[in-house]
């Protein structure tokens, strides 16, 4: 039909015009039958024809007659000069039409059904709609393009979805809201629901708000959130009292899985971590101390049967939630405290049942001993363990996280700190290691694993505060290694030196390092000295004789005495001397005797024995060589040695594993009226052995020297905090001291406080006038 | 008696040099200070040993008894101060002059008057701490001396602060000869001695602070009450 733009359109008849193809659209949506179409139709449906659908194919064919009528009716009454607000007139028409066809088609259709056949129906009718909207909006297009700006109206389209949504919706939206969460309620509970239709009735509050959730939120996720809230609050409740910790544990995890898989198939996305932290919190915070304390299944349960699946769930789960990881590393740090400390128990138990004599102490040779008896090396070796096992759970199961690595940083703080009957953990440690290593050149142990438990047992040393006596113990011991054990392995020896430069930095470690070379320059000079000796067989002092020379400053301080030796020495030492004195000058040789062994071979009446014994000794059985019995008196007269140094070697000769010297009176003390004699008699089935002479206990001295390193220590670093700072509060000072010196030891505040009272004195410092809290440095 | 201040108040007078009745002002006010100061003078070689010149500890016990006040008296020690005598049991010309001036005593029975003043005096705040810390100082009998050994300590605490902190100076006593520590006790020591009886509610403690910067002497002297108490 022609179409002509100036052709005034009689406005009644434009408007029936609109109604009729109106209905004719509605009707077809309903599926109700419709006028026949004839060829022409036909012919111009095939070029328009897209979609098979027979719903589509209607409308199309409906369409081109229909189009152009209703486009160009619509057009004319909007254009139409006269009656230029008949486009608002328009507007309300289509609104108009949209309302009655909702009311009373659609809302009538949604009333008389429930439940799920009612979602079903409502999602039917809203595509219908969407589709009416979609027809009618083009038919009525050309107020979209002038009408609606002007006037600042709400498009078409927007218009048609805001009908809906006064008219259905809002009657609707409780009932449609009631349904999908007891879907809902079904799903959780087990059974199979169509999500498909879950997924469009949510897209459906969301197209409502025309691009705000608005209605989303308020009329569906919060009561979902809410309905989630008691659904999982009844759950737990149920929970906590019915099951173990695992148990929960895994229901939880497995409502967690499904509630974001429920969340992701059909609900909207910015809704997902609502529901989420939602059934969090039920599940795991609003439980979580009673979960996590329950008492035989709880985390101490846990860890005690190392259930490590269940303790990564824990982890896991607590992960998740604010603040969730306090309690739980909490446990895990009284759980390892408890463990640790068991072990200390057990070991001063053991340590105190023993009742260890200095009797007893001078039978065993070696302080490893002592330690193996007192139990400290199992303790040691335990406690390496626990920190092993222990650290592992943190880095593995854990994932390294902050807190739990900080609740196991506390826990071995307070074990490694511990004394066990009397004997610091240093002291432990560093007989540990020296065990170690002494086994180290024996090959009972495989390189690696000599490696590995050193450097294990380094790892501990870094939860010790007093790093400095650890190393004084250890110099101490590594010069007993070095000096008479023949089979020392110096590259053990310097790995862990390497070890412990890392721990606490190379002011420990130097002087140790220092020792280890000394030894290799001594067997050099050594073999300088016997090239010597052969250049100059005069010279050769009648024993064959080897020297260390070793640089004081690196290795212990021992005590030279004035031990009168026997000829055969004194002439190997005159030896030396005039060797060394060729090849340096300037150099002073002090002589420590105490260090020192002899091969001595002795003549027993069944047959003759080596023995190799310390020089202290060997001086005290050559004087038998001119004398068949001696008194206690004239032993030390002739050696001029001190009562102390007397008790203990004549023990070792006379009371201990071999008697070589008969003692009279046959106590098993030495007293000032013993006389002695060679023992004749003695026998052993070895052609060769070994007469100990236990050490000296230095412990008391040694504790003494760190204590005064300590107090230089401090004073230094007193003094220089204060030389750049100039002015210092004492609280500062005092934490910056500790800071400070953490790498070597851990200073007690009342040492600071008195050094710091001492640099007072000694005018380095003083108090400010205003403020006595207040240090000045006083250049 | 002619204050000495006569000076000042000479000089405030505008001078005529003309005038002759100004020097003659000056002069009578001069000579009466010359005058007191003879007095002063003749006071001091009254009990000064003719030898050495100065008052020694003898003369100071029969300065002491003519002026009825026992030797050991506090008042003794405040004098010194404000002579600033510089060694214990003896004064110099210079250092009695000084004393007395200030006072404006010249005769024994002034002397005696100006004592219950210069208690007042001493009890003032400012004047008290350095009046404190100079009592420590003038028990330094030896050259290089810096400490002073925890008898003498205790009298001096005795001394000095008997009267304002009985209950802390009974205690702080108690504590000095009970402990084994410290042997004897320096002038930072005896300075935080004043602070505690100022600054920290006694019997009670409960504003002491470990933590700050009390000497380590005082923090044991409060674990040692605190533990008594307990």
């Amino acid at each position: 039909m022609p179409i002509h733009a100036e052709e005034t359109v009689d406005v009644e008849g434009g408007m029936a015009v609109l109604k009729k193809s109106v209905t004719k659209l509605t009707n077809i949506l309903e599926g109700l039958p419709e006028m026949p179409f004839n060829t022409m139709e036909y012919m111009l449906l095939c070029t328009y024809v897209v979609s098979t659908d027979s719903f589509s194919l209607s409308l199309l064919s409906f369409l081109p007659l229909m189009m152009d009528l209703l486009l160009s009716t619509i057009y004319n009454m909007c254009t139409m000069k006269t009656h230029y607000d008949l486009s608002a007139q328009l507007y309300e028409e289509y609104k108009k039409s949209l309302m009655d066809y909702l009311d009373s088609l659609v809302l009538p259709s949604l009333r008389s059904k429930h439940d799920e056949y009612m979602l079903k129906e409502l999602v039917r009718r809203w595509f219908n709609y969407k589709v009416m909207v979609r027809w009618l909006s083009r038919f009525f297009h050309y107020l979209d393009r002038y009408f609606v700006k002007k006037r600042s109206l709400l498009p078409l389209r927007e218009a048609g979805i805001a009908c809906f949504r006064d008219v259905v919706y809002g009657e609707m939206k409780g009932k449609i809201k009631d349904a999908v969460i007891s879907l809902i309620y079904q799903e959780r509970e087990g059974s199979q629901i169509d999500r498909a239709l879950l997924n469009s009735v949510v897209e459906i509050f969301i197209q409502i708000g025309l691009g705000s959730n608005e209605y989303y939120e308020v009329n569906f996720e919060d009561p979902l959130l809410r309905d989630t809230a008691a659904y999982y609050s009844r759950k737990a409740s149920k929970w906590i009292l019915e099951d173990s910790c695992p148990e929960y544990m895994l229901k939880a995890e497995e409502c967690l899985k499904q509630e974001t898989d429920r969340a992701d198939h059909y609900l909207h996305p910015t809704t997902k971590q609502k529901l989420i932290e939602n059934v969090e919190h039920q599940l795991l915070s609003v439980n979580e101390i009673q979960l996590l304390e329950k008492e035989n299944s709880g985390c101490l349960a846990l860890l005690r049967d190392d259930m490590v699946d269940d303790l990564e769930r824990t982890y896991r789960l607590f992960s998740r939630i604010p603040e969730g990881l306090t309690h739980f590393s909490q446990l895990f740090k009284q759980h390892v405290t408890a463990e640790g400390t068991a072990f200390v128990s057990q070991a001063e138990n053991a340590a105190r049942s023993k009742r260890v004599s200095d009797q007893w102490v001078q039978f065993l040779s070696e302080n490893h001993e002592l330690m193996n008896l007192l139990g400290f090396q199992v303790l040691i070796r335990r406690i390496i363990e626990l920190h092993d096992k222990y650290i592992g759970y943190v880095q593995e199961s854990f994932q390294n996280h902050t807190l739990l690595n900080k609740a196991l940083k506390e826990a071995f703080d307070v074990l490694c700190n511990k004394d066990v009957a009397s004997t610091s953990s240093a002291e432990m440690l560093a007989s540990f290691c020296d065990n170690v290593l002494k086994i180290a050149g024996s090959e009972k142990l495989s390189d690696e694993e000599i490696d590995r438990t050193l450097e294990k047992a380094m790892k501990l040393l870094s939860y010790i505060n007093d790093k400095d006596l650890f190393a004084e113990f250890s110099r101490k011991k590594l010069a007993r290694r070095l000096l008479f054990d023949r089979y020392a392995n110096v590259d053990h020896e310097r790995s862990m030196l390497t070890c412990l430069k890392r721990q606490c930095g190379g002011q420990l470690s130097s002087k140790m390092e220092g020792m280890v070379t000394d030894l290799t320059l001594a067997k050099e000079n050594q073999s300088s000295f016997e090239d010597y000796l052969d250049a100059n067989p005069h010279a050769y002092p009648g024993t064959d004789l080897s020297v260390s020379v070793l640089t004081t400053g690196f290795w212990p301080s021992y005590k030279s005495s004035d031990l009168t030796l026997p000829d055969e020495m004194v002439k190997c030492i005159e030896a030396f001397k005039k060797f060394y004195e060729c090849s340096t000058k300037n150099r002073r040789l002090s002589w420590i005797y105490s260090l020192g062994t002899c091969n001595i071979n002795a003549k027993f009446d069944a047959k003759s024995i080596e023995l190799t014994v310390a020089t202290y000794q060997a001086a005290v059985l050559l004087l038998f060589n001119s004398a068949d019995r001696l008194s206690y008196a004239e032993i030390k007269a002739q050696l001029n040695s001190t009562d102390e140094d007397m008790i203990r070697v004549l023990h070792s000769l006379a009371c201990a594993r071999y008697k070589i010297l008969k003692k009279t009176p046959m106590t098993d003390t030495i007293s000032p009226n013993d006389i002695f004699e060679f023992n004749f008699k003695f026998t052993d089935k070895m052609r060769r052995i070994k007469v100990p002479l236990p050490p000296v206990d230095e412990n008391k001295k040694m504790i003494e020297h760190v204590n005064k390193d300590r107090r230089y220590a401090v004073d230094a670093n007193i003094v220089r905090i204060m030389k750049s700072r100039k002015a210092l509060g004492h609280q500062q000072l005092v934490l910056e001291c500790i800071q400070q010196l953490s790498r070597m030891f851990k200073p007690d505040v009342n040492l600071i406080k008195q050094r710091i009272e001492d640099l007072i004195i000694r005018e380095f410092l003083q108090r400010d006038e205003e403020d006595p809290n207040v240090y000045k440095y006083m250049a | 008696m002619r204050r000495s201040s006569t000076r000042k108040t000479g000089s405030a007078v505008p001078v005529n040099p003309s005038s002759g009745s100004s020097d003659t002002y000056r002069s009578a006010s001069s000579k009466a200070v010359s005058k007191e100061v003879e007095r002063i003078d003749n006071l001091f070689y009254a009990y000064a040993d003719a030898s050495s010149g100065l008052i020694d500890p003898e003369g100071i016990e029969s300065f002491c008894s003519d002026l009825e006040v026992d030797y050991t008296d506090v008042r003794i020690l405040m004098l010194a101060w404000k002579m600033k005598a510089e060694k214990q049991g003896y004064f110099t010309l210079e250092e009695w002059r000084r004393g007395l001036k200030a006072l404006h005593a010249d005769t024994i029975s002034k002397l005696k008057k100006s004592l219950s003043e210069l208690e007042k005096e001493v009890a003032r705040p400012t004047n008290f701490s350095d009046f404190y810390s100079y009592s420590f100082r003038y028990c330094l009998t030896e050259d290089k001396q810096k400490c002073i050994d925890i008898e003498s300590a205790c009298e001096l605490l005795d001394l000095v602060l008997g009267f304002q902190f009985r209950p802390q100076v009974d205690k702080l006593v108690e504590y000095l000869k009970h402990q084994r520590d410290y042997k004897v006790i320096n002038m930072d020591q005896w300075t935080s001695f004043l602070r505690f009886c100022n600054e920290i509610n006694f019997p009670s403690l409960d504003n002491y602070d470990a933590e700050l910067a009390w000497p380590l002497i005082l923090d044991n002297f409060v674990e040692w009450i605190r533990e008594k108490q307990s």
